[in-house]
Formats: structure tokens, sequence, C-alpha cells
């Protein structure tokens, strides 16, 4: 199987390639279209900002290549957030693969912090993704921004309001968390990616 | 719901953790990589990495560790000690640290916070403050290492560095370090109540009890100790347990 991780301007790229290492999987990191449109599976990583992000794929004819990928394609937080249609950081129209929107968490109690950083629970799991994890499972989020929740919401999480920590729509998918870092329970989702 | 975070923190040394540590369960204690994997293992929520090595030269080794911690394990990590520059940021993030604290590089050029959250964003930049409370019972910052002493409160402080873009605030109480006799709950709450940023409280935790506090009247977002863990006073699961039985989200 080949696997290939999107290479752009966002971070999260090596801990996400030593994860799927830990899982003895090799990965290969390329900006390169055929690379990308060639592999059995592809993750789209991210930790950064939303609107240079979305130029940056833009440039590269990135944007259009992702969207009409056919094989399993796995976003990871703001990877995730960028295959929505719109996000307010930054008012950035995105990929459109999931209908969602992305909204800035707004907690009308100032003791709530924002971004989310820490472990929080994912409930209404619905996807072959979550195969073998636990309704309530503890997951490592850190986003100041957040995915509503809609019809490819795949599972759930709590924090100032129930949103998508999920999504899924034919062959994509989307985490809000990160996986990478989230001890036996990530392990075992990109596994189950590695073997939908 | 979001839980509270239990941090371990490992000093390193010339790529060998400091303290003396003896565990039964992992081979060579004094290998970053392996306790801090067996911290994982554990249920530690976090680790942090400080490096408290003298010298320039054999700091470039750090990043070679940091490195092998990041192929190992499975959890976020923060590595702090001497960093100065973009440079030595981006070489940590680029060998797979998830963030990197600051302590007093950022007190004496604050704009060096400004800079790391625009090139590198606020989550993975997180400011060490060493904290005193002196007789006319305010609390000061003190840099290196805490043994120099600032005019500094730590609520300007910490004010400030939240406006120039830090992520967290890990605050070390100097006079409760050491005393296992509890966190410093006054100035912790203080600050978790007024900064929309978590505050990683550290410094004095000795047993179960005083992780309870910290959470509840300390407010804090999450709760840093190293030789209660080093030295199996309060072992990690136990202490989830406990604090998961009095009512604090705690991931088990």
């Amino acid at each position: 199987m080949s696997l290939v991780i999107i290479q752009y301007n966002a971070g999260n790229i090596q801990s996400v390639m030593y994860a799927l290492e830990r899982l003895g999987v090799q990965a290969t990191v390329t900006d390169n279209v055929q690379a990308i449109q060639s592999a059995d599976k592809v993750i789209f990583p991210g930790v950064g900002e939303a609107s240079t992000a979305m130029q940056y794929l833009q440039e590269r004819g990135l944007d259009k290549l992702i969207k009409n990928l056919k094989q399993p394609v796995l976003g990871i937080c703001l990877g995730m957030q960028l295959m929505c249609t719109y996000s307010e950081e930054n008012d950035t129209n995105c990929l459109g693969i999931f209908e969602e929107q992305v909204k800035l968490f707004k907690p009308i109690e100032s003791t709530i912090k924002v971004p989310q950083i820490g472990w929080n629970t994912i409930t209404h799991l619905k996807s072959n993704l979550f195969k073998g994890v636990h309704e309530e499972s503890y997951t490592y989020f850190v986003h100041g921004y957040y995915a509503a929740l809609g019809k490819h919401t795949i599972a759930t999480t709590n924090y100032v309001q129930p949103y998508s920590s999920a999504l899924q729509r034919d062959n994509f998918y989307g985490v809000q968390f990160h996986p990478e870092k989230s001890a036996k329970v990530g392990e075992q989702i990109i596994e189950n990616f590695l073997s939908v | 719901m979001l839980t509270k975070r239990i941090i371990p923190c490992l000093d390193i040394k010339d790529g060998r953790t400091v303290k003396g540590i003896n565990f039964e369960q992992i081979r060579d204690a004094g290998d970053p990589i392996e306790l801090g994997a067996f911290y994982a293992e554990q249920g530690a929520d976090e680790l942090v990495f400080l490096d408290i090595t003298a010298t320039v030269e054999k700091r470039k080794t750090l990043s070679e560790l940091v490195n092998k911690i990041a192929h190992k394990i499975n959890i976020p990590f923060t590595v702090g000690g001497g960093i100065k520059t973009e440079e030595d940021v981006s070489v940590l993030l680029q060998n797979g640290a998830d963030k990197i604290s600051v302590n007093t590089a950022a007190f004496l050029d604050p704009t060096i916070i400004n800079r790391f959250a625009k090139n590198f964003g606020s989550q993975c930049v997180v400011l060490a403050i060493d904290a005193k409370c002196e007789e006319d019972n305010n609390w000061y910052v003190y840099l290196n290492g805490g043994r120099e002493k600032t005019d500094k409160l730590v609520t300007e402080w910490a004010k400030e560095a939240v406006g120039l873009g830090v992520g967290e605030i890990l605050l070390t109480s100097m006079n409760h370090d050491g005393t296992k006799q509890g966190f410093a709950l006054d100035i912790t709450a203080q600050l978790a109540e007024t900064l929309p940023v978590p505050i990683i409280a550290s410094g004095g935790g000795g047993n179960e009890q005083h992780f309870l506090d910290v959470f509840t009247h300390g407010k804090a977002d999450a709760a840093l100790a190293a030789s209660i863990f080093h030295y199996k006073e309060v072992a990690i699961p136990d202490l989830k347990q406990y604090l998961h039985q009095k009512g604090i989200a705690i991931r088990l």
C-alpha cells in the first residue's frame, strides 16, 4: 500500500509520519500531483492558519487535486477544517468537500479558554473509522475554530457547544483531534483509516 | 468534557534525565525516551522535557533527542531550555516537539513571543514563569532558573505575554517548589480566572489531595510535577483514579 502525506505550509507533518512509523507504515511526504493522485491513501495534515494554507494550496493547484481524489483521504485538524465549505478564520473559502462550516469558539463564560487545548471525549461515533473505539474515548485537541454539526458528522465533541470532531463524506474523512498524539485511541483510528 | 491534564516534567542534562530514578518496569530510567514512554503508558496527558544542559555545544544533541522522543511517544510533549531564536524553535518543531517553552529569553526580549506565535502558532508557545511571593505579599517574576529577581509582577508579565501571543502559561511557584506542601493556589487561580489561556500549575505537588486542590481552588487547567512521579511517591494511574472519584474531569 502506498501512503502519501500532503506537504504544504502547515505543521505536524513529522508527528503524523512518526505515528505511522510506530504502526510499521512508511509514508511519503510530497506535494507532487502525480504522487498524490496515484497513492492508495492520502493524509492531509495541518496545524496552522486557514487563509494562508488555502492560498498555498491554490497557488499549487492542490485545492482542485484534493477535492477530486477518489482514494481514502484523511484530513487532520486544520486539514479537516480546510475540507469544509468555509472558515471564519480570516473569512476563508475552503475546499467544500464537507458542507459544514468552520466557526470560532465564542464562550459566554470567561473561564472557558480558547483555543481548546487538551483531551476531550468523542461521542455518537458512526463510521468504520471508529471500529473498536469506544464511545466517550479521549482524544487530544488543539483548536480555536470548530466545524458545526451537520449531515457529515461522524463524531461529536462538546466544548462551548456540541460540534463535529469528525466528518465523513464518501472517501473523505476528517478528524479535528490529533490521532497522532492521542495515545492508543489515536493509533486505533489511524489503523482503521489504513484498512478502510 | 475537556479534562484536566497531569504532566510529568523530565529534566535533561547532556541527554540524560537528571534525578535519580529507579523504576522496575524500565531498563534505563536515565534515558529520557524510555522514561517518557513509561509515563505515556501510565496515562500522563502530556510531557515536558526541560533541558538544563549548561553549554550551547552540548545542547545541539537536544534536537536529536527530541527526534527520538517524537518517534517513540504517542502523546504531546513540550521542550524547553535555552530557546532564544526562531531557528531554535524551528529545529525542535521539525524534529517532532509539539510545543516549546520560553522563560528568561522571552522576558528579556518580549518580541520573541510575538515572532514565535506568528511563525509557529500560539498553540506551540508556552511561557514558563518562575514566580516568588515576597514579603510585601506580591508575586514577582524571577529569571535564570530562579537566581535573578526582577521588579515585574507575575500578573503583569503574564497578561502582557498573553497579549503578545503565548498559548499557555506554565507557572512555577518558587515558594512551593520542592516543599511537597501543595501548589500555590491563590496566584494560580488569579491567573486562571483572568487570562484566556490555559494555566499549568507547577511546584509543591506532594500528594493526591494537592492536585485536587489545584484543580478546584487553584482553577488550574493542568498540573505539572517531577520528583513525586520520578520517586514513585505518587503513581499517575492512582492519582487519576483519585481525581476521577472526586469528580474532576480526567482521562482514564
